[in-house]
């Protein structure tokens, strides 16, 4: 069985401009989304106490509510956290109060004005300094991976290549963080992770391309550039979107059985994958046209590969 | 031709698959509630408490599965947690305050297993459920601290050398000490003294105003900095074990974080109140002329209290405090002349001075280290967590053979173990740099469980949709792709297991499952690269040759890029990232090798050696 053959290369760079141009429109979207509505960003980022409590029946909301606030926390956001017996109680940064005491005085409060007690599943408080720490370092974790990949394939490939791999992966960065802004999806640390492993993913998938364009300029000596990218992009196609498939197959067990608690990396992930597919095929290979790549430099003397005959 | 296997293949991967399915085994054995007794104040347990402990035990109708002595601490298994509890009880009142007990979960690890190393993944504490949490020292406490010595040293410096001066004041807004002086002679005479005692410090004069500047040098900042934070830990890390918590880990993170994290505990009021709590040291003269005796009966001498000393004898001290712990700037162990363990004390200015009055008339008689600690008790308050509880004991008594000053040492003690312990106390006493909690996670045990359960799910019906694909999509190459899966797997647990500071979270699981997506990429990539060269009209032998060796530098390529990310994702993160981090990066390994190595070999096996027209692919 196989998914596609094609005796013919598909025109893939027919519609490098509309694509780029979808991308561009795309990233814009992201970032004025980003820039207007924020992004919700989770206490990992934002600093403040989250206690998930579980109860035996159905969690009465507004009656938890009324006490909490008559206990000192009008402030409290509380929602049901994957059951309607788990509920997750978030309790922002306040400067009055002793903060590392909050996950207990909440529970006290609790447990002495409801008739049913409840019991405490996990109480995470996060000082203010840590987050805004964690924002810094996340952000700075993303700018030297995209530089080591922009520095590893210039070496290996080319410096066009490199350019659209990154091009590339900042796009996909940008949307996935686009979706979750749009969405307003809670943006924690597993969020993250994602976005990190994202990059991971689409750097593998683009230099899956590059490696056959590579292979491709030299084989074929009188193709034009787009056709040489044509044919390289079919030719890798197959691989491309089974591994895609694999990969969004296990993301899907993620999502729907994995728990509340990596239900934000799952979504962050099986969004990126089809992102990050897209854009190896049509965002990295069609800036480094873009910027002029052509045979002469994807020939510089590799030790000349034998034949193997048997 | 035909492809053959050499051996080294074949040694390769079979000896890769065994090592790693043997770390991987302690995995699937359950764990054993247990009862850890260890003693206080860092001594060992004898094999006589050992057997005296196992034959109370028996006595109480308690059949322990095993009963082992390891460090200097005894480990109980048990066949149920209502055992361990009830031993627990037993432990307490048979053995006193002097030894501490904490329930664990150890794992049930065959000897055969542990004897060459292997042990189960250690689970995180989303996983295990427990406390964690992020204290942050104060350093600018600790400058400031260093600074207001330093203006004192200085006083009492200038005063002996005879020069006057004006003020020494101290700016702790910029770390530095502002002098001043009415004559320039007088400036410059300090300026010169002060250069000459080489305390690392930065001196600027301003002639114009007569000030003289002292800042500390960068160096000794930074000296000042890891000492605070090394004390910190230090002081962490014995509390910590006087609780009796299984397996904690105290581990410094970055310049001035300490990470500590309590698996098993819940009651997080209680763990602050341990990390919270402050220990502080005095030292009084002993007193050696009153009757003892009448003391311990209950007619205590009126300038005089009753104390116990670590090994239980009791002693009388004098009521009046000769020096409190926070003059100690510091106390290491060493040797002295006679290669025994020695404790070296160094005072601030002050105590200096103080010790010196207080010893000048006490030559010959005995001085006692008194160490006071806050802990919680058995009584519960109002709110019910335990009362904190003064504790007082005599860590050491000894004599004072000369006046003592700024620098003394405590000798005549048994074992350099027992002289670090005492340094380590007497650091204790004087907390350089307080610390604040500035993140804390607490996860309770049905949630850990929980997350358990669901990684695991996750995992297996991964593992199932994948299997399923490949089979249908590639037929009897998709089987061995399958296979390579899960040896795969078996590799990724076994190193998981073998590492020892990896963790498995959460988020590592996650990674674990994401992992199985993308490890048939490898595979993928071959078979396709297969087929397009057997299109490509070459025989049987050839494609499957050239496939692997083309389809190879790509895997390379493309690999060494994700292992990049994932190394820089372990760089930056910390606790579940890392774990998220480690997990990805032992799986871009482990399917590179399975793939790549592994079903090379179950390929070759299977078709090529044989003369074939076409391929089940």
């Amino acid at each position: 069985m196989q998914i596609f053959n094609f005796g013919q290369p598909l025109n893939f760079m027919k519609f490098k401009w509309p694509a780029l141009w979808l991308s561009a429109l795309l990233v814009v979207g992201s970032f004025v989304s980003i820039f207007s509505q924020g992004i919700n960003w989770g206490l990992d980022f934002t600093g403040g106490t989250v206690i998930e409590v579980g109860l035996a029946q159905g969690a009465d909301l507004s009656m938890m509510r009324q006490t909490l606030a008559a206990a000192g926390y009008p402030d409290a956001v509380l929602q049901l956290f994957g059951t309607s017996k788990e509920v997750l109680i978030r309790i922002p940064l306040r400067a009055d109060v002793a903060q590392a005491a909050v996950g207990e005085a909440v529970l006290q409060a609790l447990n002495s004005q409801l008739a049913e007690p409840v019991t405490m599943r996990r109480v995470e408080f996060v000082g203010p300094s840590v987050g805004e720490e964690l924002k810094q370092d996340g952000g700075l974790a993303m700018l030297v991976a995209l530089l080591g990949i922009l520095l590893y394939v210039a070496l290996r490939f080319e410096w066009r290549l490199s350019v659209g791999a990154v091009v590339s992966l900042a796009h996909d960065v940008i949307l996935t963080l686009g979706l979750f802004s749009v969405l307003q999806l809670e943006f924690d640390l597993t969020v993250l992770a994602a976005i990190l492993a994202l990059i991971g993913y689409s750097i593998n998938d683009t230099i899956v391309v590059f490696d056959r364009l590579r292979e491709s300029f030299r084989k074929l000596r009188d193709a034009t550039v787009d056709d040489t990218i044509n044919h390289a992009i079919t030719s890798t196609l197959n691989r491309t979107v089974i591994t895609s498939l694999t990969t969004v197959l296990v993301l899907l067990v993620l999502f729907f059985m994995g728990g509340a608690l990596i239900h934000g990396f799952a979504t962050a992930l099986l969004f990126g994958v089809a992102i990050g597919t897209y854009s190896s095929v049509y965002v990295a290979s069609a800036t480094a046209e873009v910027l002029g790549i052509s045979r002469e430099d994807m020939l510089p003397p590799p030790p000349p590969e034998a034949e193997h005959t048997g | 031709m035909l492809n053959k296997n050499p051996l080294w293949r074949y040694l390769l991967v079979s000896a890769m698959l065994l090592l790693t399915l043997l770390y991987a085994l302690p995995n699937l054995y359950p764990e054993d509630p247990a009862l850890q007794i260890s003693a206080s104040r860092g001594s060992a347990i004898t094999e006589q408490r050992q057997q005296q402990f196992e034959q109370e035990l028996e006595h109480a109708g308690l059949s322990a599965k095993s009963v082992q002595l390891a460090d200097g601490k005894i480990i109980a298994r048990f066949h149920s947690a209502e055992q361990q509890l009830q031993a627990r009880d037993l432990a307490k009142t048979l053995l006193g305050k002097n030894y501490t007990t904490a329930l664990s979960l150890v794992p049930a690890t065959p000897d055969w297993l542990s004897a060459i190393g292997a042990t189960p993944m250690k689970l995180g504490l989303d996983l295990r459920g427990g406390v964690h949490f992020l204290l942050a020292v104060d350093m600018q406490a600790a400058l400031d601290k260093n600074l207001n010595d330093l203006a004192s040293q200085v006083r009492s410096d200038l005063r002996q050398a005879q020069i006057r001066y004006l003020g020494v004041q101290t700016e702790l807004s910029n770390n530095q000490l502002l002098l001043s002086f009415r004559q320039a002679e007088e400036m410059q005479a300090a300026a010169m003294l002060l250069a000459k005692q080489d305390r690392q410090l930065v001196i600027t004069a301003d002639n114009d105003a007569l000030h003289l500047r002292l800042a500390l040098s960068e160096q000794r900042q930074r000296e000042i900095r890891e000492y605070a934070l090394e004390q910190n830990i230090t002081i962490i890390r014995n509390r910590v074990n006087q609780i009796g918590v299984a397996e904690p880990v105290v581990q410094r993170q970055g310049a001035d974080r300490i990470v500590v994290q309590l698996p098993g505990v819940q009651d997080t009021a209680q763990a602050k109140d341990i990390l919270s709590a402050t220990a502080t040291l005095e030292f009084r003269l002993v007193d050696t002329d009153s009757d003892i005796a009448a003391a311990v009966a209950g007619r205590l001498p009126v300038h005089a209290d009753l104390y116990a000393s670590t090994d239980g004898r009791p002693l009388l001290l004098d009521k009046r405090v000769l020096l409190t712990g926070d003059h100690i700037i510091d106390a290491s162990a060493g040797y002295d002349q006679y290669g025994q363990a020695k404790v070296n004390i160094k005072l601030d200015s002050a105590g200096g001075s103080l010790m010196a009055d207080a010893s000048k008339n006490a030559v010959g008689r005995r001085l006692a280290s008194v160490f006071i600690e806050y802990k919680p008790g058995t009584e519960l308050g109002s709110d019910g967590t335990p009362l904190l509880v003064k504790q007082q004991e005599v860590i050491n008594d000894a004599t004072i053979q000369m006046r003592l000053g700024r620098e003394f040492d405590i000798t005549g003690l048994s074992s350099p173990a027992e002289a670090r312990h005492l340094a380590s106390l007497l650091r204790a006493g004087a907390l350089l740099a307080p610390v604040q909690i500035i993140e804390e996670r607490t996860i309770g045990p049905s949630l850990g469980q929980e997350n358990i359960k669901l990684g695991m799910l996750a995992i297996q019906w991964g593992l199932v949709a994948v299997l399923l694909f490949m089979v249908l999509y590639y037929k009897a190459f998709g089987l061995i792709a399958n296979i390579a899966l899960g040896a795969n797997l078996i590799l990724m647990i076994g190193f998981l297991s073998m590492i020892p500071g990896a963790t498995l979270t959460l988020p590592g699981m996650a990674g674990i499952v994401l992992t199985v997506g993308m490890a048939v990429d490898a595979n993928v990539l071959i078979f396709e690269r297969i087929r397009e060269e057997l299109a490509e009209g070459r025989s049987v032998q050839q494609a499957i040759h050239v496939g692997y060796d083309r389809a190879f530098a790509t895997i390379a390529d493309s690999n060494i890029t994700t292992l990049l990310v994932a190394l820089i994702l372990f760089g930056v993160g910390t606790g579940p990232v890392k774990g998220f981090a480690i997990t990805l990066a032992i799986g871009i390994l482990t399917s590179i090798f399975t793939a790549v190595v592994g079903t090379r070999l179950l390929v070759n096996v299977i078709w090529g050696g044989r003369r074939l027209q076409s391929l089940p692919l």
